[in-house]
């Protein structure tokens, strides 16, 4: 890994053809990377070179393309393994994104393992895609759904409650890792630790982690992680269920189909063991290929030092918002991720939006896919500037300008 | 450092939109409706007092973005007086201006949201009032929304 010192970020920026353009006649600031990141020219030549040289279906062919993609699509599966310190690449299973992977274990290790009375825990920061797969497994099922509390603004989690809430009827505990409407970073390993003490199971949504910092599932000691490829330079329609071996030797199939099967017969079939039992039919094979990529050159950089430069843009962007005037300022005071929720008073968050898009700025406006979290803190969105790597200082400085700008627009 | 904007944001929408007239509740209405884009989080309430087949009367109350805002403010203006027939072509006009920028009859000050159509994303926000509108001479119970359809 390298060092903060030797890192040319700008040289970075380089790398992304898509940055350099503008829009709306200014220079693109592109801050909405908690809804996708940039693609590097490395990523995107990865799925150029397998559709121009190795394309074949895998795992069935015998001849030398489907070979070559066979081994392609599995060398990612071991390089996503490493990429979270996985023991195995047998517990790496690929989906289309971080809702998949939730959905996947709401499906079958829901299926397999929840009965009415049992409780789903999460907490009160979860992304839509955390929640919704449970409220249906819940009304599948009969169990219950609780919550860790938010305090407030600052989008903390009350965690001098989890105790209380962790009580035997509780079968598994499903968290944020960072929230991504409020930029918090959860204390992931102390929240499983506490978990597993009393054998819940636990899943961490990864999906604005992963790309940002240093991930290691051991250390964590979570049962699940999931996160999206998209999120962390890769292509779109690729994501990744991570589950312990132990854990997924319990859980059924999730779709039926070719690849997932030992043999078939009409009456009845035998399925294979994890990963490939969960990954029925034809997968996304450039998918896995260009994560593989964005995984080499996310570690190249190194995740340390991207979390360095996320956290060093967030806290400039948050201390000179703060600077203004009648603006609400969203998420911890420590330890920001890379991003800032953020409303400006009389000023609706898509105005906020409209605006500086006109600025050449980026940005998203709206509940975040955290609707039930926003009626908790008595709004109905807010505007969200979201940093990676690629992001300049020079940016934070446009973007302050424009919303000074947008503030004497409609002060006016 | 916003001049391309002035289409979208004129002077009389930034006007309506911090000083929305007709801004309040009519407990004695003869219909009302709600319009609300769950997504954005656009909710407004229209109420209308009609004689007969007239408008006399029409208010409403809120939250939402400056273009939803001003949108209901300048309907509430622009429908008292009217039939309802009329009104129901006023709709028309309005969503055919919002959605291409053809302004074929008489808008009046609605003209200001001519510019809207170059801005497929809000077009939802200027369209919601005018859908309670519709859905208040209905008598629509269920909340309207213009987030899932081509308005």
């Amino acid at each position: 890994m390298s060092d903060t010192k030797t890192i040319d970020w700008s040289k970075l920026r380089a790398d992304f053809p898509i940055l350099h353009q503008q829009v709306h006649g200014k220079p693109l600031v592109y801050f909405d990377n908690a809804a996708t990141s940039q693609k590097p020219r490395a990523v995107i030549d990865a799925l150029v070179h397998y559709y121009e040289h190795d394309n074949a279906n895998v795992h069935r062919g015998i001849h030398e393309l489907s070979n070559r993609a066979t081994n392609a699509f599995e060398a990612a599966r071991t390089r996503t393994a490493k990429f979270i310190n996985a023991k195995s690449a047998d517990e790496i299973i690929f989906t289309r994104g971080t809702t998949e992977s939730i959905n996947l274990v709401a499906a079958t290790w829901g299926a397999k393992h929840l009965k009415a009375g049992d409780v789903i825990l999460l907490t009160e920061l979860e992304h839509h895609s955390n929640l919704v797969p449970w409220q249906m497994l819940a009304a599948k099922t009969g169990a219950k759904l609780a919550y860790v509390p938010v305090t407030g603004d600052d989008g903390v989690l009350d965690l001098s409650q989890l105790d209380a809430l962790l009580t035997p009827a509780v079968k598994i505990f499903s968290m944020v890792h960072i929230s991504n409407s409020m930029g918090t970073v959860n204390p992931v390993a102390e929240m499983c630790a506490r978990a597993k003490k009393l054998g819940i199971v636990t899943l961490v949504d990864g999906a604005q982690s992963a790309g940002h910092l240093p991930v290691d599932v051991q250390t964590i000691g979570c049962d699940f992680f999931a996160f999206s490829g998209h999120k962390i330079c890769g292509p779109t329609g690729i994501g990744v269920l991570y589950g312990r071996t132990e854990v997924l030797a319990t859980m059924p199939p999730y779709q039926g189909g070719g690849e997932m099967i030992l043999s078939v017969g009409y009456q009845k079939s035998d399925f294979k063991p994890a990963p490939h039992r969960f990954e029925a039919g034809t997968p996304d094979i450039s998918g896995p290929i260009g994560l593989h990529a964005a995984m080499d050159y996310l570690d190249a950089i190194g995740r340390a030092n991207i979390w360095r430069h996320d956290q060093e843009l967030a806290n400039y962007a948050a201390e000179q918002l703060g600077s203004l005037k009648n603006i609400r300022i969203f998420g911890p005071k420590n330890n920001r991720a890379g991003l800032v929720s953020f409303l400006l008073k009389d000023v609706h968050a898509h105005d906020v939006v409209t605006l500086a898009d006109q600025g050449g700025v980026a940005l998203r406006g709206g509940h975040h896919c955290t609707q039930p979290l926003m009626h908790k803190l008595g709004v109905e969105s807010t505007a969200r500037a979201s940093f990676y790597f690629y992001n300049t200082k020079a940016e934070v400085d446009t973007f302050i300008e424009v919303i000074k700008e947008i503030q004497k627009f409609f002060a006016a | 450092m916003f001049d391309d904007i002035n289409d979208l944001y004129q002077q009389v929408i930034l006007d309506h939109c911090k000083k929305p007239r007709n801004f309040h509740e009519m407990p004695a209405c003869s219909c009302s409706a709600q319009g609300f884009n769950p997504l954005c989080g656009d909710n407004l309430k229209l109420f209308l007092t009609l004689d007969g087949d007239v408008i006399k009367d029409a208010s409403f109350v809120g939250s939402g973005c400056c273009i939803s805002k001003a949108s209901a403010s300048l309907l509430t203006e622009n429908v008292k007086g009217k039939t309802k027939a009329e009104a129901e072509k006023m709709f028309e006009l309005v969503r055919e201006m919002v959605t291409t920028g053809q302004v074929t009859g008489d808008v009046a000050k609605l003209a200001v949201f001519a510019g809207v159509y170059k801005y497929p994303a809000r077009v939802k926000c200027a369209i919601l009032a005018w859908h309670a509108l519709i859905g208040a001479l209905k008598g629509e119970a269920a909340p309207v929304s213009t987030e899932n359809e081509q308005t």
